[in-house]
């Protein structure tokens, strides 16, 4: 396969940055994504020029950290992350256009890297249930119905890789923020900490300068663990909760 | 089952006895006791006995302690949390951009917990003796029965968190038996335990954070250890995003950045997974334990091509219900495999072991399939000439079972698989082939977890760990977070109770000394300008370890790899390019310092395997085999760990043997025919 490749380059922070465009031969279609993006930089490392940098590790659609904006879409065409998409996905002959999320909260490191520690401080803002080393009850002591627990496990399974920010008109980090309450929020252990969980999380998203949720919905069509919209309204109802215990 | 003990007759030519293979590569250097701050007695009371010995920091006192945690993966995570909630000063390191991600979120299986919920006649002592075994008695005693005897404290603490395992209907958690144990005493999370369980570290982490107990270096890498007057004060970083390299002082450091899988280059570990942190280590005077000990997966997918940048692992409970073949004759490699009639077929694991067919260990499974590409047997694409795969084929399953079960079991295997491959498993068999997957070698600890140098901890992956040759499924994760909650803030407490120590400032010499190298070496790499990518080398060096120092290894073969790693290396060194600058981000950069450092391990790695001419665990030579094949441990002569000491640039390394001694467990050969 064959293709034309719109990829932005940024410096730094400072730089303004701009879309450059290369030509890709021989790509196959068993290839991923960034394994086109990693034969496209030794093609440019061979002609001097300096590889494209993106975000990746575990490269299986599990550590969020892959973050790629292709053809407009949050991780392209396929409900999944970048690591995990394709190129049989596209077709011979194709120009892919490549960029870094876009927000506010997430601003760009270089080329198609971004910032996205505002996500680690909303969790140190009380998404975490605090009990301390060695102060646990035995792990029976507590039944949890089995429908509470697989909610949990579904919207815990959020990976933290940004697509809804990205995807979001507003750059609203609700969907994330919607999918930690929740999680928490269905479990016995989370309920001490409802109110102040959710108050301390929100106030710190709006610090960031992530927008509000105007219930559009891209978020969870980009998100790659299929987080449902109603962790939203949970969040909301939660919020509403809190702010009438006085928080 | 045989007792070994007897198998080497001195009169054989097989005799080991009459064998130094690793001559000439080594020096013998004193024996270590690796008995330091472990308490004897019986078995059962050790762990308590340490805990209770083990001196404790005035609570007042603990601001003012300070501790530098290297990696927040299931290890550095959980220790960075516990130490903080003690009132400690932390410093938490990793190279991602956040601490969630760190490689322990990709675990997929379980974590083991000696919790008998399932009444099924588990106990601490069966899995302690699981472990011994499965560890192919190449383990110590005392680790492997602290880590059982806490397992079932990790799964309060997961639970207390919100992780949210699998339950039953009533509530209660849910249990599966993993890895061939006869006990279902895995706690799992669908497929992604090692997602949620870094989760509830990481956000205990995030708790200590907001605290302000520990603070968050992510995008940070280590490059050198800091040691002051033979103690561990401290770590050189450098900032992945500003380039700039920073000095970081301390009371003490804990090291717990993972395993060095992708000296291999191609793993199941993720893309970032190195080995720097704890060979700069090992270069400043830590020893390094059993590198040689690899463990590799049988079910992963195989690889497609040149491009190939990293393997996927599939859950090993695929080889429950699916049957492994290749054809008999290499002539129909290429053929539609629903077109290879039944009698063409070689369902070679049910042929060569009848009693375990295709259940048989990860090290078995894995070294037939190698066996039979060998062979040219192999399926598949032809990378390099030759067919890596084999069939693993649900067909009599979907007929068995039907298609709906197999889905209900398997469906997100399969559909991991479709995505990758393209291809519908359903319809066509799966391709499999062995990848590496874990390492059970790593720097060296005593019972404390303390390495060969004062104030330098080491934990989760990392360390040598209690593994042994070779690790059950289910039990790095219980590992991981066994030292980091539980262990090493018990046993580090010890070692601060003498703190604080003298104030070092970044001017001491060996601070400065420490900074320098760093620079030196990054400099070096700006500035030499070459013709080969670093990726270029990390392949190659890859290809040769798979090839000599992979799943069977020959004295020959592994003299060849030394040689060709020394080669390799000279031309990395003149010849490597990198381009761009050092004071930003800097992807070829980062890559080249891991890549210098793999470089060195593998050829230390070659040595320790020469040395060891035994089968054992996952660790097969040739040489040493029964008349059937199979592996043959070497008790008489083995039966310690290889701990090597670094002797300086081009010098052979030092070889300290800590001798393993049974005094609770009868060592077995393991027999699975
Ligand atoms: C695909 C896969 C599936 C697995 N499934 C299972 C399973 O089901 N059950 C099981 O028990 N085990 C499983 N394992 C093994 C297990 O996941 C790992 O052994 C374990 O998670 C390692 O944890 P760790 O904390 O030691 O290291 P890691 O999680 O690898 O963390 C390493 C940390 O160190 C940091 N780091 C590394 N180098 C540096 C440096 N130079 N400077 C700064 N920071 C650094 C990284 O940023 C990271 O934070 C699996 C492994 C793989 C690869
Ligand atoms: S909610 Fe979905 S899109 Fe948003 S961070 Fe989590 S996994 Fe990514
Ligand atoms: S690289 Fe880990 S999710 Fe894509």
């Amino acid at each position: 396969m064959k293709f034309t490749l719109k990829i932005w380059r940024q410096d730094g922070p400072q730089d303004p940055g701009g879309i450059r465009t290369y030509e890709l031969d021989e790509v196959s279609e068993d290839m991923s994504f960034l394994e086109m993006l990693d034969v496209l930089n030794e093609q440019l490392i061979a002609g001097d020029e300096e590889p494209i940098v993106f975000d990746h590790d575990c490269r299986e659609g599990i550590c969020g950290s892959c973050d790629l904006m292709i053809n407009g879409e949050a991780h392209g065409p396929e409900v999944t992350t970048t690591c995990q998409l394709h190129m049989r996905s596209f077709h011979d002959g194709e120009t892919i256009t490549v960029e870094p999320w876009r927000a506010t909260a997430f601003p760009v490191i270089k080329d198609l890297m971004v910032d996205r520690s505002a996500f680690d401080r909303i969790i140190a803002s009380g998404g975490f249930v605090s009990v301390n080393t060695g102060a646990a009850p035995d792990a029976h002591a507590t039944p949890v119905p089995k429908e509470n627990a697989d909610r949990a496990f579904d919207v815990a399974t959020c990976i933290g890789c940004g697509a809804c920010v990205a995807a979001c008109p507003n750059g609203s980090a609700s969907l994330f923020l919607g999918a930690k309450i929740t999680h928490l929020g269905e479990l016995p252990q989370g309920q001490a900490e409802r109110d102040s969980r959710v108050a301390g999380m929100v106030a710190q998203h709006d610090h960031e300068g992530f927008g509000g949720c105007t219930n559009i919905g891209e978020c969870t069509s980009a998100c790659p663990k299929g987080i449902p919209l109603d962790v939203i309204s949970q969040l909301n109802k939660d919020l509403r909760t809190a702010i009438k215990h006085g928080h | 089952m045989t007792d070994t003990l007897k198998t080497s007759d001195p009169a054989s030519p097989d005799d080991p006895q009459r064998h130094d293979d690793a001559a000439g590569y080594y020096v013998p250097g004193e024996p270590l006791t690796g008995r330091e701050h472990a308490p004897d007695g019986p078995l059962e009371e050790r762990w308590s006995k340490r805990v209770f010995e083990a001196r404790i920091v005035n609570p007042a006192n603990r601001r003012k302690v300070s501790v530098i945690v290297v990696g927040t993966g299931l290890a550095g995570g959980s220790a960075a949390a516990t130490l903080g909630e003690a009132g400690y000063q932390v410093k938490s390191f990793c190279y991602q951009d956040s601490p969630r991600r760190a490689h322990s979120i990709a675990a997929q299986g379980g974590i083991n917990g000696a919790k008998n919920y399932k009444g099924d006649g588990d106990s601490v002592q069966r899995l302690f003796y699981d472990t011994i075994k499965g560890g192919d008695y190449r383990s110590r005693e005392s680790n492997v029965y602290r880590l059982a005897e806490v397992s079932a404290s990790i799964i309060d603490q997961c639970v207390a968190q919100g992780v949210p395992f699998a339950r039953e209907y009533g509530g209660l958690l849910d249990n599966r038996s993993f890895g061939g144990v006869q006990v279902s005493r895995t706690f799992y999370a669908r497929g992604q335990t090692g997602q949620q369980l870094l989760i509830g570290a990481y956000q205990a982490l995030e708790r200590q954070v907001g605290a302000g107990t520990v603070e968050m270096f992510t995008r940070h890498e280590m490059l050198e250890l800091v040691v002051v007057d033979g103690r561990a004060r401290g770590i050189i970083a450098r900032d992945m995003v500003t380039g700039e390299i920073e000095t970081h002082l301390a009371d003490t450091v804990v090291l717990a950045s993972g395993g060095y899988g992708n000296v291999f280059f191609l793993s199941t570990n993720a893309m970032g997974c190195n080995v720097t942190a704890t060979w700069r280590a090992h270069r400043k005077g830590a020893y390094m334990a059993n590198p040689c000990y690899t463990q590799i997966h049988p079910t992963c997918i195989p690889v497609s091509g040149a491009h190939q940048s990293k393997l996927t692992l599939m859950s090993e409970s695929l080889r429950n219900d699916g049957r492994i073949w290749v054809p008999k004759d290499a002539k129909d490699a290429d053929k539609d495999p629903r077109e290879i009639p039944e009698d063409d077929r070689d369902y070679y694991l049910e042929r060569i072991y009848p009693a375990f067919g295709n259940l048989v260990p990860r090290d078995i499974a894995s070294r037939q399939a190698k066996n039979m590409c060998d062979e040219g047997r192999g399926v598949g694409p032809e990378v390099d000439g030759v067919r890596r795969g084999v069939y693993l084929d649900f067909a009599d399953a979907i007929e068995r079972l039907g298609r709906k079960a197999v889905e209900s079991k398997y469906g997100n295997l399969f559909d991991m698989y479709a995505r990758i491959t393209g291809e519908d498993p359903y319809e066509v068999p799966m391709r499999i082939y062995p990848a590496v997957h874990y390492v059970m070698g790593g720097l060296w600890v005593d019972y404390d977890l303390q390495a060969s140098i004062p104030g330098l901890f080491v934990a989760g992956e990392a360390n040598f760990s209690d593994h042994g040759a070779n690790r059950l499924g289910a039990s790095a994760l219980m590992q991981g977070l066994a030292d980091g909650y539980f262990v090493l803030p018990n046993t580090i407490r010890d070692y601060l109770a003498d703190s604080p120590f003298d104030k070092i400032t970044e001017d001491h010499p060996a601070v400065v000394e420490a900074r320098q190298a760093v620079q030196a070496r990054i400099d070096h790499f700006m500035t030499t300008k070459g013709t080969r990518s670093v990726d270029s080398y990390h392949r190659e060096l890859g290809n040769i370890m798979w090839e000599y120092c992979g799943m069977e290894r020959t004295e020959d073969g592994l003299k060849k790899a030394i040689d060709l790693i020394r080669t390799l290396k000279d031309d990395f060194w003149r010849n490597v390019k990198v381009l761009g600058s050092a004071d930003t981000v800097n992807q070829s950069l980062e890559k080249a310092g891991r890549v210098a450092d793999f470089l060195e391990l593998g050829e230390l790695m070659c040595i320790d395997a020469l040395n060891r001419r035994e089968s054992c665990g996952g660790h097969f030579r040739a040489e040493s085999q029964t008349e059937d094949g199979e592996a043959l441990r070497h008790d008489d002569q083995y039966a310690y760990v290889a701990a090597w000491e670094w002797a300086g640039e081009g010098q052979a390394p030092v070889l300290h043997k800590e001798d393993l001694v049974y005094e609770f467990t009868e060592m077995k050969q393991r027999s699975y025919k």
